[in-house]
């Protein structure tokens, strides 16, 4: 009986459409099943468990988490770190992106010359990007400390000697912030082209209104693409939190100097792979999980303030 | 009405600010230029060091200024050391050649993993209208915002079940089965494609699968070039899987043997930037030749947000 109304209610041609609709997506389906919502799950269950990867996970509740969350296998060290890169990351990697977007969206020559030119970093492998810069900025024998004394010892500061960088408990992360902004192409390209998409007549106006160059980029261009940087963003603050390849090979996976490497995700990673404390691993992961919702919760609830949805209109 | 006249009144009356006077405005141009070429400069220092310290001989390279330029110093840096090339090549065990073989196999079967889900789920995603369509596109964005970390272990589990560890199978049958990345870029593609042309195909008598096939394979092209090749650079590039997966040297992709490499061989910095050198240029080659494909699929996902 249900089942005839059911027929009924779905004409033939829904119901054509349900079933090619079905086989269409059937791999992404099955994808979604089994490489995440299965994982995502028994992900959470060994969370609440003691598991070392051989014997049966054995159900302990939320020890690992209290585990964790008092302070235990260097857990705050990790936030830390992994907290601050992205605090100083995040907002440096959205300016230096912004900005070499601004000044190459004028009507410049040789405009894809440079665009080409400042995009290039993005496709080194991370492994050989993260060797390179190791030797950059070497604090004995890099090209950074030389050129930074030689123009400190032109200056008639004899004796100074360049920071040490990543030997430097206090430089390392800095220096990853700075080693991350070289690697703004892809988000300046984003940037690029949504600035090319602000209308020309809004532009037009204020400037027969008498706006100078600096008031119609705050006043209008940048309000124009706030949707763009919002979602920039988003992606951003996600990546930074799971940041891995480079700490772990310029630190050969130890976080040194003085544990000031030592990301979340790094040490995530030793739980499960070199500890093989699956539990407390994917605690870790949870937790992770827990906090990149968050935060981005929080930047989509500010959005509204700042996110301006009104040239929407462009489709 | 008055907006218009305001306009053409006030145009006549023309204001010269200071920094639209000839002399200035070209200072100012050419001052943008200069910043622009200094940046470009910056960015491309790195790869200046990278191929710079490749030819260096090894006493050349604990120098101090390092020398970027082999006429700065001629008596300690005489010659170009082309030999760390072949070396860079062959020092290893099992040699580079193998290393690189092994990351186009993955990269390559990755790519072709993509190119084959991907579309057929976008088109279910947008050219068909049917019941749950949107839930389930829905659930396919929010994965993207969740982290790799979650799903690492209890994968890894499932694969060492199989028996797929220390194989490249963990690194490509997933792709096989989609990836929401690319879906979106390629949903965003076929929504762009006017409704009327499957209408007048389903009109003609043509199934799904034949529109889908004749119809809109061809008008995607562009965007099948685009994951084409993010897969391929995301694989070529990706360090996690194959860390987690290949521990025998044999199987060793580009990224794990550098990083074995960096370990062992701290301070042969010539041999380092020489295997850089091989692992980056290819790919900037491929950049060139590719490159309005590269820019139109970046936009394409970055935009519409």
């Amino acid at each position: 009986m249900a089942t005839a109304v059911r027929a009924r209610r779905l004409s033939p041609a829904t119901r054509r459409n349900l079933l090619y609709g079905l086989l269409f997506t059937s791999p992404w389906i099955i994808g979604l099943l089994a490489f995440r919502g299965y994982p995502i799950l028994s992900a959470l269950w060994y969370s609440f468990t003691d598991y070392r990867g051989m014997m049966e996970p054995k159900f302990v509740g939320l020890e690992n988490y209290s585990y964790l969350l008092s302070g235990n296998g260097d857990f705050y060290v990790g936030v830390v770190n992994t907290l601050t890169y992205t605090v100083m990351a995040l907002p440096a990697a959205v300016l230096t992106a912004l900005v070499t977007a601004v000044m190459l969206n004028a009507k410049i020559r040789a405009q894809a010359f440079y665009r080409t030119l400042y995009f290039l970093p993005v496709l080194v492998p991370d492994v050989a990007l993260s060797i390179v810069w190791l030797q950059m900025f070497n604090p004995q024998w890099g090209l950074v400390n030389a050129v930074i004394e030689s123009f400190a010892h032109a200056l008639g500061a004899t004796n100074y000697v360049g920071p040490g960088w990543l030997a430097s408990e206090y430089w390392s992360k800095p220096t990853l912030v700075l080693m991350n902004m070289w690697l703004v192409g892809n988000a300046m390209v984003i940037y690029l082209a949504a600035l090319q998409d602000v209308p020309q007549d809004l532009i037009d106006a204020a400037a027969i209104d008498g706006a100078g160059w600096f008031q119609r980029l705050l006043n209008i261009t940048i309000p124009m693409i706030t949707p763009v940087i919002f979602f920039q963003l988003v992606t951003g603050l996600i990546g930074a939190m799971q940041l891995f390849t480079q700490p772990w090979v310029m630190t050969l996976g130890q976080g040194t100097p003085a544990n000031s490497m030592m990301f979340y995700s790094m040490l995530l990673y030793r739980n499960a792979f070199v500890y093989f404390n699956m539990g407390r691993a994917t605690a870790m992961a949870w937790i992770l999980f827990l906090a990149i919702l968050a935060l981005t919760l929080l930047v989509f609830r500010s959005s509204a303030r700042w996110v301006y949805y009104g040239g929407e209109e462009r489709r | 009405m008055s907006a218009v006249t305001a306009a053409t009144t006030r145009t006549p009356t023309k204001v010269v600010v200071w920094y639209k006077l000839p002399a200035i405005n070209l200072a100012l141009r050419l001052l943008r230029h200069l910043v622009l070429i200094a940046l470009g400069a910056s960015f491309l220092l790195p790869f200046w060091w990278m191929v710079g310290t490749s030819l260096k001989p090894p006493y050349a390279l604990f120098r101090m200024p390092p020398l970027l330029f082999p006429w700065e110093d001629p008596q300690t840096w005489d010659v170009m050391v082309w030999s760390n090339y072949p070396n860079a090549f062959t020092f290893t065990n099992p040699p580079f050649s193998i290393f690189i073989l092994n990351t186009i196999l993955i990269a390559g079967s990755a790519t072709v993993g993509a190119l084959i889900s991907n579309p057929l789920v976008a088109y279910g995603l947008s050219r068909i209208r049917w019941p749950g369509r949107d839930l389930l596109f829905g659930i396919t964005i929010a994965t993207i915002f969740v982290p790799f970390y979650v799903t690492m272990i209890p994968l890894f589990l499932v694969f060492r079940t199989l028996g797929w560890i220390n194989t490249p199978l963990p690194l490509i049958v997933p792709v096989f089965f989609g990836s929401p990345f690319f879906i979106f870029l390629l949903r965003q593609f076929f929504l762009t494609i006017p409704q009327e042309l499957s209408e007048a195909a389903r009109i003609d008598g043509a199934s799904e699968p034949r529109i889908f096939w004749s119809v809109m394979v061809p008008l995607i092209k562009p965007a099948l070039a685009t994951i084409a090749l993010f897969e391929f650079l995301n694989a070529w590039r990706d360090f996690l899987g194959p860390l987690l997966y290949l521990q025998r040297k044999e199987q060793f992709t580009i990224s794990l043997a550098m990083n074995f490499f960096r370990q062992e061989r701290d301070t042969e910095w010539g041999l380092m930037m020489a295997m850089a050198t091989v692992v980056t240029v290819p790919i900037i080659i491929l950049f060139f030749f590719a490159q309005r494909t590269f820019i139109q699929g970046i936009t394409l996902t970055g935009i519409k947000g």
